[in-house]
């Protein structure tokens, strides 16, 4: 990973609900694993600001959005599959032979 | 829904589609959602826009379109072909879009528990906004195949279906089908989601594409069973062709009409009735739409307005043969006293020309109508289909109280029946048989009042001549019997009073 990369994530949730603190408490556990201070990370609250989510066109939550770097990408659920979150943030490639060829 | 008080009957929204409220005794269940299921092609969406649309143009209601399908500005163009435009509600907060169809480079990867809380929370939004009072989501078949996981869109959408019903908005949710006549929609969506189903389709019947609506269920309330044909016009979007749920409550008028031919008049014994439906069948060329002409032209004589249908011969041909007939066509239209409407039978299928014809009646509102002949459409669609809108223009003309003729033509030459007499015959008040009979080697025409509801009429079949005066009737055949059935048979005059004698004992 280049050091300069940063990481702008961008978590939607409706709520304070339980799955929304799961997602939030994954999310930042991964990132001081995977990311240790090369990120950003946003939570916004689809229930107060439902225009963002209408800009976004977001269905399901919760959603990440991983908005740089490049490319673009969506992850949607609490967060639990850390190799799929990895896999998502572009994390995953050669580190985890378990999820070669998926 | 149970906990709902059982005394408060359910009120119904009148949706202002054309036809849909008579068939649903008055629109949609209010507060509820309606599943709209139907094949690919089956107008599903046109549906669900045109609910919208009808609300705004209607009743000044706004309305939120969830599409999961198309993509809002393909919605926009194909609606502007109706001419709704959307982008103009839009931008008067009367139409709102949540646009949740797929968005290229939005795959999602699915790491976890996840729900649908960001859409409902759109859907919300968007109702608060604009005070919403419609809603119609397009379609819920494509949710699924956005998410892999199926339970839980099947339990977020039954969320929704709840949260629709608190918000208080009327909503039509769309769902597809694969078969006309099987499972109601895909994914058993109809299970979870909608107290209320209707159904869409779009069969092939003997090589005819036939289009027809049918409430299946309307929970706590009642709707007209069955099928019902409809058809989508470029400017007015669904039209469904209410049939028999037109109210049968035509009065039944003692007032008498001329037919245009005096001695027509006599064996009708004074005239047609002013709200009669008149049923003219013959051969081709026995003179059918000299009939027409005639009935047009004694309407016209007394100050009447006209409405000719013309399904046979083009306006150039009929005009000339008016003319042979000393009946002129033109004048009367320059008079207003006569419209004539020429169209040819395949231009359209039978629910347009069924609509096209109610159109003109009430734009001109005639005081007859004359169509010739309506055996011409019968080519166009499949023999239900014909049937049903032989009943629907039959009750549609009674109910504007005015006097009705229709033509048929036989399908042989010598008589016997014809698919128009089968179907149309007893809701037909008056039925006119016009008839070739050979004698001695020579043509004749005959003419005879089979039926005559409410009347005494003459039973004879007199012979009629024709020429540049127009029609001419004579005197009753004698001594010949099988005039109807085509065979005609002569009889000495000993056999005759043998015969005539049988009945007097």
């Amino acid at each position: 990973m280049n050091d300069h990369e940063k990481y702008l994530l961008k978590l939607y949730i409706t709520g304070h609900t339980p799955r929304s603190e799961r997602a939030i408490k994954n999310l930042r556990r991964i990132c001081e694993e995977d990311l240790s201070g090369h990120y950003e990370m946003r939570v916004i609250d689809i229930l107060e600001q439902p225009q963002l989510a209408e800009d976004e066109k977001i269905l399901a939550t919760p959603t990440l959005i991983k908005a740089l770097p490049p490319p673009l990408r969506r992850i949607i659920g609490d967060l639990s599959d850390s190799e799929k979150v990895l896999l998502g943030l572009d994390l995953l490639v050669q580190s985890h032979p378990s999820l070669q060829g998926k | 829904m149970s906990n709902e008080p059982t005394k408060t009957p359910v009120e119904k929204l009148c949706t202002g589609i054309e036809g849909f409220d008579l068939i649903s005794q008055g629109g949609l269940p209010k507060g509820r959602t309606t599943l709209i299921t139907g094949t690919a092609g089956s107008a599903k969406t046109v549906f669900a826009a045109q609910f919208l649309a009808e609300g705004i143009l209607k009743s000044s209601e706004p309305g939120v379109f969830v599409t999961f399908e198309e993509h809002p500005s393909e919605i926009r163009q194909n609606l502007l072909s109706l001419d709704w435009d959307i982008q103009a509600w839009e931008e008067q907060n009367l139409w709102r879009f949540v646009d949740a169809s797929p968005q290229p480079g939005h795959e999602a990867i699915e790491a976890g528990e996840f729900d649908l809380g960001a859409l409902l929370a759109r859907i919300e939004y968007a109702v608060r906004t604009i005070g919403a009072k419609r809603i119609s989501i397009d379609s819920l078949g494509a949710v699924f195949t956005m998410f892999n996981n199926a339970s839980v869109v099947r339990s977020e959408l039954r969320r929704l279906s709840a949260a629709l019903k608190s918000m208080g908005v009327t909503t039509v949710m769309t769902a597809e089908r694969t078969q006309e006549f099987g499972e109601i929609a895909r994914f058993g969506v109809e299970e979870f989601v909608a107290d209320n189903v209707i159904i869409l389709r779009n069969v092939l019947e003997g090589e005819k594409r036939r289009r027809t609506i049918e409430i299946l269920k309307f929970r706590g309330t009642t709707h007209q069973k069955g099928e019902y044909p409809f058809t989508v016009l470029p400017d007015l979007g669904i039209v469904i062709i209410p049939l028999l749920a037109i109210e049968l409550k035509q009065r039944s008028s003692d007032m008498r009409v001329v037919s245009g031919s005096p001695e027509m008049d006599r064996m009708c014994g004074g005239g047609f009735f002013r709200d009669s439906l008149i049923l003219v069948s013959g051969a081709t060329g026995c003179g059918k739409t000299l009939m027409t002409a005639e009935f047009i032209h004694g309407g016209a004589r007394q100050g009447e307005k006209c409405l000719l249908f013309a399904y046979e011969e083009s306006r150039e041909q009929l005009l000339r043969n008016a003319n042979g007939w000393g009946i002129d066509f033109v004048a009367l239209e320059r008079n207003n006293q006569l419209r004539v409407v020429c169209a040819y039978p395949e231009s359209a299928g039978l629910e347009d020309h069924l609509i096209s014809i109610k159109r003109e009646i009430d734009s001109f509102k005639p005081d007859r109508v004359a169509v010739d002949s309506v055996s011409a459409l019968e080519r166009v669609g499949s023999n239900r289909g014909f049937r049903e809108f032989m009943i629907s223009l039959a009750s549609f003309v009674k109910h504007r109280e005015i006097p009705g003729l229709f033509t048929a033509t036989t399908a042989t030459l010598m008589g016997g029946p014809s698919v128009t007499e089968s179907h149309f015959s007893s809701i037909t008040d008056t039925i006119i048989l016009l008839r070739y009979v050979e004698m001695l080697g020579e043509m004749r025409r005959g003419v005879t009042v089979l039926k005559m509801r409410g009347s005494k009429h003459e039973k004879d079949i007199r012979e009629f001549t024709i020429d540049h005066q127009g029609m001419h009737i004579g005197k009753p055949f004698r001594n010949i019997v099988g005039i109807l059935t085509g065979k005609p048979v002569y009889l000495n005059t000993e056999n005759a009073d043998r015969i005539a004698g049988m009945f007097n004992d």
